[in-house]
């Protein structure tokens, strides 16, 4: 059942750009601004369904041949890590640390320890959705 | 030095062994792993000259300082007994493994990786003064001994007895947890040594007698004794260097040393010195009984090491008479403790060396099938030689080690029939009669063990290979056992100061100051006292019994198994298996449907139950804000679309109306001002949407033709009762503020502390990172979940064959 969606896919193509900007605006502003790990992992998620959507799962295994089981491992790693490293600087695990740093381009910037974190939770959350869709997906 | 750290070594080197395995290929893993005992052994025996005078060391280490646990090791006479016996017998052991276990068929790294986990767990165990270190010493013994029963994992009795024997010790160990539990609310500590010195308080209290019982499940499970001993003959599986090593010189003797360190503290009581004492003592004799009837070598030598076991149980429970006698110094009660321990190293050297005998035997003759076996005497000398020494000791004849501590046995059992407290003048005398009765026992089947082997007629053709003698690298070890065996029996009162009598200090600290005030000379020739006719009847009948074995042997299968022990085991995990199993296919129906019903029912039960107990039902509109005109036009799409869900034909017409409903909760969601639950709820819904079409491909049809779903009463009953539920909660919660808002705290705290400016983010990544971090595992788990559902179908009925 191939259909040549011309007006879904050209869309797509520049419709998939904007929504993973934004995903990544909302993850980057989470910490001040609605947004964050969650929502940007699912926003990116559905950038990607979108494109599975308007193609099909084997091209966009070509565009973005990514093993999403590594990618959730990765970021349950990543977590697991941020919270735990709190214990080589003696203090209690999960202890989160910020402050603010000069940083070039982008000036005065706060940096948070938190962000780490966030960053695995997205990647878990890009990782498992696209498991389950993609293992979905292929089984015929 | 901090020697705590020491008990820790074993495992450390266990972290190279398998590299050494897999580089240096050529030379027997097992002589690096020597090193480590051998090491160890020489540094404990640098200690002696402190505990010789009833002096202690003390090293700690701490662990989780925020529970006050820490590892502390407590090096008095008693614990140093058993680190020497760890360590020196370990690597007997470990030399006598290099030549059992082949070097290119085994799987040595597992094996010397498990060996030396259990080391270090069996050093933490005595060493420990700690009670909780000790129960986790405790428990990594029964899970290395598990995997070195299991070692020939490919059998299925290896497995079949490393699972009973995990499963009952294991038990045993989580009964002790809870008396440790109860000694520490008692006490105020979980530290030994700041336990016993409240020991007459203690007994008083009304959890003694809990802390007492189940202190004794965990003893008497792991030291194998009645009614549960039935896991050490399955331990037998385990590779022969194992059995000599865990299942008769160490790990079955951690719950006699468990006892014999807590006698301080439960001594006092009546009940633990009958409960001790009776359980040993008959467990003596039920093991030397049985003994006789089995067929296998190991398996006569396990009955013999479970009876054993249970002889010095009895005497530690015996000498807790102790705390009962003025003056003990004058009266035989004295006997019992020190005997206690005296027989414990020697039966530690004389089972050794029988176990390894009984391992070159198998090795050399490819069988241990004792009526396949004989005539070994001229064939195997050496090992001959050995098997008298070791069987004779244990059969309690001079000049060996054996006969002394059995000497003594005997008289501490005749002095409880002194005994004038807990109604031992009228029951005491049943002691001495039992305990030269499983004597009588123990004479025979050790006869047994060596002349149905070495003696009477050879039968090279029953044998799975000709047998010859065994390499002189295999039989170092057993000799050398033997030698000490021999030697023991000449040097006995050094022993004693050295090695008994500063371990029997630590397990009656009330009664003497140094070990020099127990004033115990072990002699062989006592004079012709009841002791000594004592023996020469169990020499007699012994020898008269043994004369004609073979007349008389055959009754024991008359004892029918449908009513043993193990078919007692066997019933139980056959129905908790199979019955568990049939409970859940009561409820568990396959359908979700079926469990979304039982889910919500609970759901509407629990929630309704709780607002009726807590009488919470209060409606108030007094607060409530006016409602809008989007508000309305919302939540007409919302109940339309909810209505199109339940009258819809077809699936597609479904999964698009719950969507609908999904995006006018996130419509709602923007007029109330919560952008990050609406930008989420959006997400979500277009992703879920997604994925029901995907799914929806994979669905049965419900009938050839799309209709829409019967009716159902229960189900709808059901949907009204979470609709009722969720507005009663809802309007109850909105009505009455029980507490302040938490909502305030996050504002003052979220840039303060957290360094945030939104606070949902924060809640999710700091404030509650707890919960996100083990929701994305769970998200993660339910990924892997889909994917072994998806991908790893088994397809074919042959991959089902776990159990070959």
């Amino acid at each position: 059942m191939r259909t040549n969606d011309v007006m879904l896919q050209t869309a797509t193509k520049v419709v998939t750009f904007i929504i993973l900007m934004f995903a990544v605006h909302i993850f980057f502003a989470g910490h001040y601004t609605p947004g964050g790990g969650f929502v940007g992992g699912l926003l990116t998620t559905s950038a990607i369904v979108l494109l599975m959507l308007s193609f099909d799962i084997s091209t966009v295994k070509k565009i973005l041949p990514i093993n999403y089981v590594t990618m959730t491992a990765i970021g349950l790693l990543i977590a697991l890590a941020t919270a735990s490293g709190a214990i080589i600087f003696d203090v209690p695990f999960f202890t989160h640390a910020f402050g603010y740093f000069d940083l070039p381009l982008f000036g005065k910037t706060s940096l948070h320890s938190a962000m780490l974190f966030d960053a695995g939770v997205y990647l878990v959350v890009v990782g498992v959705t696209m498991t389950i869709i993609q293992t979905i997906g292929e089984d015929e | 030095m901090s020697f705590v750290l020491l008990i820790f070594l074993p495992l450390l080197a266990a972290l190279f062994v398998p590299l050494l395995f897999k580089k240096v290929g050529k030379i027997h893993t097992g002589w690096f792993v020597l090193i480590i005992p051998v090491v160890l052994f020489s540094y404990y025996v640098s200690l002696l000259p402190t505990t010789i005078h009833g002096g202690n060391l003390v090293s700690e280490f701490q662990w989780i300082p925020s529970l006050d646990i820490a590892f502390i090791a407590y090096i008095d006479g008693l614990s140093l007994l058993f680190t020497l016996l760890i360590t020196g017998i370990g690597a007997l052991v470990v030399l006598y493994s290099i030549f059992y276990l082949d070097k290119h068929r085994e799987q040595l790294h597992n094996f010397y990786v498990y060996l030396l986990m259990f080391m270090t767990a069996m050093l933490g165990i005595v060493q420990s003064d700690h009670l909780i270190t000790l129960y986790l010493f405790w428990e990594l013994t029964s899970i290395s001994s598990f995997l070195l029963i299991g070692y020939w994992y490919t059998r299925d009795r290896s497995r079949f007895g490393a699972l009973k024997s995990m499963m009952i010790t294991v038990f045993g160990g989580l009964m002790m947890l809870g008396g440790f539990v109860l000694l520490s609310i008692m006490g105020g500590t979980y530290s030994i040594r700041e336990l016993i010195p409240q020991a007459t308080e203690l007994v008083s209290h009304d959890f003694f007698i809990w802390a007492l019982v189940l202190v004794l499940f965990g003893a008497f499970t792991k030291s194998a004794q009645f009614p549960f001993y039935i896991w050490l003959p399955d331990a037998m599986e385990a590779p022969t260097p194992v059995s000599a090593y865990l299942h008769s010189a160490t790990m079955v003797k951690a719950g006699l040393y468990l006892v014999a360190r807590l006698t301080p503290i439960f001594a006092i009581s009546g009940t633990w010195m009958w409960l001790v004492a009776s359980v040993g003592l008959f467990t003596m004799f039920w093991g030397s009984f049985f003994a006789l009837k089995q067929k296998d070598l190991k398996g006569i030598l396990a009955f013999s090491t479970v009876s054993q076991l249970g002889l010095i149980m009895s005497l530690l429970g015996a000498s807790a008479a102790g705390y009962h006698i003025d003056n003990i110094a004058e009266t035989t009660f004295k006997y019992a403790g020190f005997a206690a321990i005296f027989h414990l190293i020697n039966h530690a050297v004389f089972k050794g060396s029988l176990f390894m005998i009984a391992g070159i035997v198998d090795h050399e003759t490819g069988t241990r099938d004792i009526r396949k076996l004989g005539g070994l005497m001229s064939l195997m000398p050496i090992s001959f030689t050995v098997a008298v020494i070791g069987a004779f000791s244990m059969a309690g004849l001079p000049p060996f080690g054996g006969f002394l501590s059995k000497e003594m046995f005997l008289t501490a059992m005749l002095s409880l029939t002194e005994f004038d407290l807990f109604s031992m003048d009228v029951w005491g005398i049943l002691f001495p009669v039992v305990a030269w009765l499983g004597s009588v026992f123990t004479f025979i089947y050790s006869f047994y063990f060596v002349f149905h082997t070495f003696a009477g007629e050879h039968k090279p053709d029953q044998l799975p290979k000709p047998a010859h003698e065994a390499p002189i690298g295999m039989l170092i070890s057993p000799v050398f056992l033997a030698l000490l065996v021999v030697v023991i029996f000449f040097i006995p009162n050094l022993i004693g100061d050295w090695l008994v009598k500063p371990a029997v200090l630590a397990m009656q600290p009330f009664l003497y100051d140094s070990p020099e005030e127990i004033k115990i000379h072990v002699s062989a020739w006592h004079g012709f006292n009841p002791e000594f006719f004592m023996t020469l009847g169990i020499f007699a009948i012994g020898f008269l019994m043994f004369w004609t074995l073979r007349k008389w042997q055959k009754s024991y299968d008359l004892f029918p198994e449908a009513i043993s022990l193990n078919a007692l085991y066997d019933n139980m995990v056959f129905l908790s298996d199979t019955g568990a199993n049939r409970f859940s296919r009561i409820y568990m129906t396959g359908f979700i449907r079926s469990y979304l019903v039982y889910m919500f029912s609970f759901v509407i039960f629990i929630v309704l139950g709780t607002l009726f107990l807590t009488d919470a039902f209060a409606i108030d509109f007094t607060n409530l804000a006016p409602v809008g005109f989007y508000e309305i036009v919302i939540l007409i799409a919302l109940v339309g679309s909810t209505f199109t869900i339940l009258f819809s034909k077809s699936r597609l017409t479904g999964i698009i109306a719950l969507g609908a409903v999904g995006y006018s909760i996130a419509l709602l969601f923007v007029i109330f001002r919560a952008p990050d639950l609406a930008l989420t709820q959006l997400v979500i819904e277009t992703i879920s949407v997604a994925l029901f079409l995907l799914a929806f491909y994979h669905l049965p049809q419900i009938s050839r033709k799309e209709e829409r779903m019967r009716f159902r009463f229960g189900n709808a009953l059901v949907a009204i009762g979470v609709g009722v539920t969720v507005t009663l909660v809802a309007l109850s919660s909105l009505s009455q503020k029980a507490m302040p808002s938490i909502s305030e705290f996050y504002k003052e705290t979220v840039y303060k502390e957290a360094g945030g400016g939104n606070i949902v983010n924060v809640i999710l990544v700091d404030y509650r990172g707890f919960d996100t971090l083990f929701e994305i595992a769970v998200l993660a788990i339910t990924g892997i979940g889909i994917i072994t559902m998806i991908k790893l179908r088994l397809t074919k009925k042959e991959d089902q064959h776990e159990n070959k």
